[in-house]
C-alpha cells in the first residue's frame, strides 16, 4: 500500500515538477576561471563597423502556416519566414558577424548579465544571437501554448526540455566557442534560432539597416567573418592602429 | 475468440506502425523531450487541448503504443493459458518481450535525441512484432490445421526468400528513413535522369539501394505468386495470399514512387512504411503456409488438460 502511495504521489507531482521549470543546465564544466577585468586597454582600443548588403533580387519571404496549434496562428498571424530577411537599400537583416581569429591568447572576462532567448508568437526572439562561452542564456516561454527547446549544437552538449506552461523560463551555459547553434522547437518546425558562441566580446548581429559595430578592440589585425543561415559566410581581414574606427562592408549574392 | 482477437492486436499494430511513420515523416520525434512522461504529465492524463503540433503525432504514437502492449499482454497471456501447443505459447512470450522491447527502444531514442542506431532499430524491430503477432493469428487459425498436406519444397524457398528479403529492404527503408537519405535522389524512376548515380555519396548508396532492393522484392514476389498460381491454383489458402501480395506489392512501389515525386509528403510516406509491413507479413502467411505440414509434424496439436 505504502509503495502504491507512493507511485500515486509522484505521478501527481510530476506536473508540478514540470511547472516549476527554471533550473540551470551546463554543456561541460569550464576549464579555468575567466579574468575579472578586460586585458584591453580601453585609452587604445577601436572599433571595426560595417554594412551587410544583399546583391541581386532579394527572396520574396514566405507566409509561415501555423495552422497547426490553434494558439500559435492566433499569436503569429501574418508572420514570415526569417531565414532571409532583407530590407531596404538590400540591407540584410540576422547576420552574426564576429571576430574569428586575431585575438590571440586574450581571455576576457564573462558577463554575468544573461542574454534572453524569447519564445514569442511562436518564433524564437531574437531570431540570430551572440552570447560568450559561460555566459548565461536564459530561454523564456512568453506564449500562451507550450514549446520544446531543443539546441543541436556540433561542439556543445545537445539538449532538448519542455516549456509547458506561459512564462517557464530555464537558463542554460555553453562551455565551448561554437558558431552557430542552431535552436528549433520541434512541436512547431517553424521555429528557428541560431546563437553564436565565442570566448570573447567582439560580436554583433545585423538589425534592420544591416549593420554592425564590434568595438572596444584592441589594436592589431583581425580575420571578421559574417554568417548568415542560408547565405553562407564571408571573411575579411582589417587592421586598426589605437583608437581607430574602420568600416568594412559584406555583400552576399542570392 | 482467441484467433479474432489476435488478428485485432495485429491490426492495432499495423495502425501503431503507421503512427510511427507519422512521426518520423513529420520529424515530430523529439517533440515530446521527455519519456514517459509528456511534459512532466503522467501519460495517459495529458491534456488533450495541449496536443498540438508535432506533439499530435508523438504523443498519440506513444498512446496507440501503450494500447498495443497491453492488448499484447494480454494476448500473452490468452496463450498461456488456453493454448495447447508449447511452441505457439512461446510466440505469446516472444511478442510480450518484443514489443516490451521496442518501448523501450522509443524510449531511450528521445531521451538520447534520436541516435540513428537506435532509431534504426526501432524501425527494424517493429515489423518483427507484427510478424509474431500475425504469426501468432494466423497458427491459432482454424484454416491452419485444414489444407492440403503437400510439400512443396521449391514454393517453401522461394517464399522464405522472399520474405527474408523484404525484411531486408524493410531495414534498408528505414536506414534510409533514419539518416535523412528519402530525397537523396530527388528523381523517379531515373536516378538524376540516367539509371546509375553519376555521383556516389553514403545517402545516394543508401537511398539507390533502397530501389533495386524494391526491384529483387518485386522479382521474388512475382515468383513466389507464379509459383502458386501455376502450381497450386486449387489451393485457397496459397492462392489468396499470393493474389494480395501481387497486389500490395503494386500498392508498395507506387506509394515509394509517390514518396519520392511528392517530396516526402508525410501521408504518403507513412503508408509506405505501413504497407511495407503488410508486404512483409503477407509474404510471411504465405511462407508458414507453405511450411505447415513442417510445423504440424514438429508438434501435434494436445489437448489442454
Amino acid at each position: 500500500m505504502r509503495v502504491l502511495s507512493g507511485v500515486v504521489l509522484g505521478v501527481a507531482l510530476l506536473p508540478l515538477a514540470a511547472a516549476c521549470g527554471g533550473g540551470t543546465q551546463e554543456s561541460a564544466p569550464a576549464q579555468a576561471p575567466p579574468p575579472a577585468t578586460s586585458p584591453v586597454d580601453p585609452a587604445t582600443a577601436g572599433t571595426v563597423m560595417g554594412r551587410v548588403t544583399f546583391a541581386g533580387t532579394p527572396p520574396k519571404p514566405a507566409a509561415l502556416r501555423m495552422d497547426s496549434d490553434p494558439a500559435c496562428a492566433q499569436q503569429g498571424a501574418g508572420a514570415t519566414d526569417e531565414s532571409v530577411v532583407v530590407g531596404d537599400g538590400g540591407a540584410v537583416q540576422n547576420v552574426f558577424v564576429y571576430v574569428k581569429d586575431g585575438l590571440g591568447t586574450l581571455r576576457f572576462p564573462v558577463p554575468s548579465t544573461a542574454v534572453v532567448l524569447d519564445q514569442k508568437g511562436c518564433r524564437y526572439a531574437p531570431h540570430v544571437l551572440g552570447a560568450q562561452v559561460g555566459q548565461p542564456v536564459e530561454i523564456v516561454n512568453s506564449d500562451p501554448t507550450l514549446h520544446n527547446v531543443h539546441a543541436v549544437p556540433a561542439s556543445n552538449q545537445e539538449f532538448n526540455t519542455g516549456q509547458p506552461i506561459p512564462g517557464m523560463k530555464q537558463t542554460h551555459v555553453f562551455s565551448t566557442r561554437e558558431v552557430m547553434v542552431p535552436f528549433k522547437c520541434d512541436v512547431h518546425p517553424w521555429m528557428r534560432a541560431f546563437i553564436g558562441v565565442l570566448d570573447h566580446p567582439y560580436f554583433g548581429v545585423t538589425g534592420a539597416d544591416g549593420t554592425f559595430t564590434l568595438q572596444g578592440l584592441p589594436p592589431g589585425t583581425y580575420t571578421v567573418e559574417a554568417w548568415h543561415e542560408k547565405l553562407g559566410t564571408q571573411t575579411q581581414s582589417v587592421t586598426i592602429g589605437p583608437k581607430e574606427s574602420k568600416e568594412i562592408a559584406f555583400a552576399f549574392k542570392g | 475468440m482467441l484467433h479474432r482477437f489476435a488478428v485485432f492486436v495485429a491490426a492495432a499494430t499495423a495502425l501503431l506502425i503507421f503512427a510511427g511513420g507519422l512521426v518520423t515523416s513529420t520529424d515530430s520525434g523529439l517533440s515530446v523531450p521527455d519519456w514517459p512522461t509528456t511534459y512532466g504529465w503522467f501519460m495517459f492524463t495529458f491534456p488533450l487541448d495541449k496536443m498540438v503540433g508535432g506533439i499530435r503525432f508523438e504523443h498519440s504514437h506513444r498512446l496507440i503504443a501503450s494500447a498495443v502492449g497491453f492488448l499484447i499482454v494480454v494476448l500473452a497471456a490468452w496463450l498461456w493459458r488456453a493454448e495447447p501447443r508449447r511452441w505457439v505459447r512461446r510466440l505469446g512470450y516472444l511478442a510480450l518481450a518484443a514489443v516490451v522491447t521496442q518501448g523501450v527502444l522509443g524510449g531511450i531514442t528521445v531521451l538520447w535525441f534520436l541516435p540513428e542506431p537506435i532509431s534504426i532499430a526501432h524501425a527494424g524491430l517493429a515489423p518483427l512484432v507484427f510478424c509474431l503477432i500475425v504469426t501468432i493469428a494466423l497458427v491459432t487459425s482454424p484454416g491452419w490445421t485444414r489444407g492440403h498436406p503437400s510439400d512443396d519444397r521449391t514454393l517453401q524457398r522461394v517464399a522464405a526468400a522472399t520474405t527474408t528479403l523484404t525484411y531486408g529492404q524493410m531495414l534498408i527503408g528505414a536506414t534510409m528513413r533514419h539518416t535523412g537519405a528519402g530525397l537523396a535522389i530527388p528523381d523517379f524512376p531515373l536516378v538524376f535522369g540516367r539509371l546509375v548515380p553519376p555521383v556516389w555519396t553514403t545517402p545516394i548508396a543508401m537511398h539507390y539501394a533502397h530501389r533495386l532492393g524494391a526491384l529483387a522484392v518485386a522479382a521474388c514476389v512475382l515468383a513466389t505468386a507464379g509459383h502458386v498460381l501455376f502450381h497450386h491454383r486449387t489451393r485457397a489458402e496459397l492462392r489468396r495470399p499470393a493474389v494480395l501480395l501481387l497486389f500490395v506489392l503494386l500498392l508498395q512501389l507506387t506509394l515509394g514512387a509517390l514518396t519520392v515525386l511528392s517530396g516526402k509528403q508525410y501521408l504518403i510516406n507513412s503508408l509506405h512504411v505501413v504497407m511495407g509491413a503488410v508486404v512483409l507479413v503477407t509474404s510471411l502467411v504465405l511462407t508458414l503456409r507453405a511450411y505447415r505440414p513442417r510445423f504440424d509434424a514438429a508438434e501435434p496439436v494436445q489437448v489442454a488438460a
